[in-house]
């Protein structure tokens, strides 16, 4: 499919301009960019929604409850969890894909909840935000205990129609990129099977 | 500890340039460039082993038995201990401003903070830690990442963090200003910092090495995203949605 896209490069841009005219019309607040402001307030409320999550005191699995709470209402899931299942994604169902997208959150929230617990007791503060591309980066800190700070980057975009982070960088370490080559190296261990991948991820993370 | 003539350090210095002149061709630094695959995966497995045989147990042993104010304090006198190898690299980037934070760094730590134990200079002064090595130098002077690998016992690298160990390894100035015994003491500080670091970050390390379905490519991912974060190396992020709009499209 690929050879023949890019064999055939005007028919992909007319595609894409049918594509994108149909999303004006979907999306018709599209025109206004996402300023660095409104990602650095999205990402202070999502920052203090994780600060009261790691001093609460909670058990690890309340927490990682409350961390997929806050990943679902901040986090763009369904374009994180199709990026990380890659290729496959174009030839899976709608079903699977939903089901896909639901199993990946909780084992986000699990996986990326451990790293966070690491820093109870410190806190994390939001710097600056500057545009990349088509989309807003916001720097953070944690600041912990006896600990140099650590670097979070948040990548927020609006292109999903509302403003929600896509990317978190802990020290320059994408979640996106990490999870791409997990989530494919998962599937290739289960022979390409998503059903089954689905099935594990329940557990995962 | 080991003999350190002038000529030993001398033929291993040559030994560093030759592998750094021998770095493969790079590519750009976006993307993984990996082509002793194979080799690095049997040495990933052997490290693993060593893991799970040796450095996690003895890190358990040591995190459980030694408080962390001592665990901190060890760290801090190992790191101490590389603060004139710190302001050499800082002059030869040509970044006098490091040097001249580094090196009262190592004055303040070493004085105040009795020899290097208590980080003084960042509790008391604002005076952050800024490690850095001859890795980052190799980098600033144009230096390309080279090839990806991973050494037995040391892990993840790049050709070019390598040719830096080495030089760090044999140009060390600790046992050169200080003695032997400073530099011996360089080494055991060492260890206790592996061994925290590896107690203080179990989670997150176990994580990588025991629950991933690639371990290797994991680490390796980590590695070159954080090595070249910390030289603002960085490429620009993913981008899912035009991915996901291309997907669309496609179909």
């Amino acid at each position: 499919m690929m050879d023949f896209l890019t064999s055939n490069p005007n028919r992909r841009h007319v595609m894409l301009g049918i594509g994108a005219s149909a999303l004006a019309l979907v999306l018709p607040n599209k025109a206004r960019a996402l300023t660095s402001d409104e990602a650095s307030a999205l990402i202070n409320r999502a920052v203090g929604d994780i600060n009261k999550v790691i001093n609460s005191g909670k058990s690890s699995s309340a927490m990682f409850r409350d961390f997929e709470v806050i990943f679902k209402k901040y986090a763009d899931v369904p374009t994180i969890a199709r990026s990380a299942l890659g290729p496959p994604a174009r030839s899976a169902s709608a079903t699977q894909i939903n089901k896909f997208s639901d199993a990946f959150a909780g084992y986000l929230a699990r996986k990326y909840g451990k790293r966070f617990r690491e820093f109870i007791g410190g806190e994390i503060e939001v710097k600056s935000a500057r545009k990349v591309k088509s989309f807003q980066e916001v720097q953070a800190v944690a600041v912990l205990r006896g600990q140099s700070p650590f670097s979070v980057s948040f990548m927020v975009s609006d292109r999903s129609g509302q403003d929600l982070f896509f990317d978190l960088l802990i020290e320059g370490i994408s979640l996106l990129k990490s999870e791409r080559a997990e989530i494919g190296a998962m599937l290739d261990k289960r022979g390409g099977d998503i059903d089954k991948l689905i099935g594990d991820l329940a557990t995962a993370g | 500890m080991l003999p350190h003539t002038r000529n030993s350090r001398r033929i291993a210095l040559a030994a560093g340039l030759v592998i750094l002149a021998g770095c493969s061709t790079p590519s750009a630094q976006t993307d993984v460039h990996d082509p002793y695959e194979s080799v690095n995966r049997a040495t990933h497995q052997f490290n693993k082993e060593l893991d799970r045989s040796l450095l996690r147990p003895a890190s358990q042993v040591y995190g459980t038995l030694v408080p962390t104010p001592v665990r901190t304090s060890l760290d801090n006198a190992g790191s101490n201990l590389g603060g004139p190898a710190n302001v050499v690299n800082n002059v030869l980037q040509g970044d006098i401003e490091s040097a001249v934070h580094n090196t009262s760094r190592f004055l303040l730590n070493t004085t105040l903070g009795v020899l290097g134990l208590f980080d003084v200079a960042e509790s008391s002064f604002g005076l952050e830690n800024r490690d850095t090595g001859f890795a980052d130098t190799l980098a600033k002077w144009g230096a390309r990442e080279g090839a990806y690998q991973e050494l037995p016992v040391f892990g993840p690298s790049t050709e070019r963090d390598t040719a830096g160990m080495v030089v760090d390894f044999i140009t060390n100035p600790v046992g050169t200003l200080f003695g032997d015994d400073a530099e011996d003491a360089d080494r055991v500080t060492t260890v206790t910092e592996i061994l925290n670091y590896r107690y203080t970050f179990s989670d997150t390390v176990d994580g990588i090495l025991y629950d991933s379905a690639d371990s290797y490519a994991q680490l390796r991912l980590f590695y070159l995203d954080a090595r070249r974060f910390g030289l603002g190396e960085s490429a620009d992020s993913i981008d899912p949605y035009e991915d996901l709009y291309d997907g669309l499209f496609d179909e």
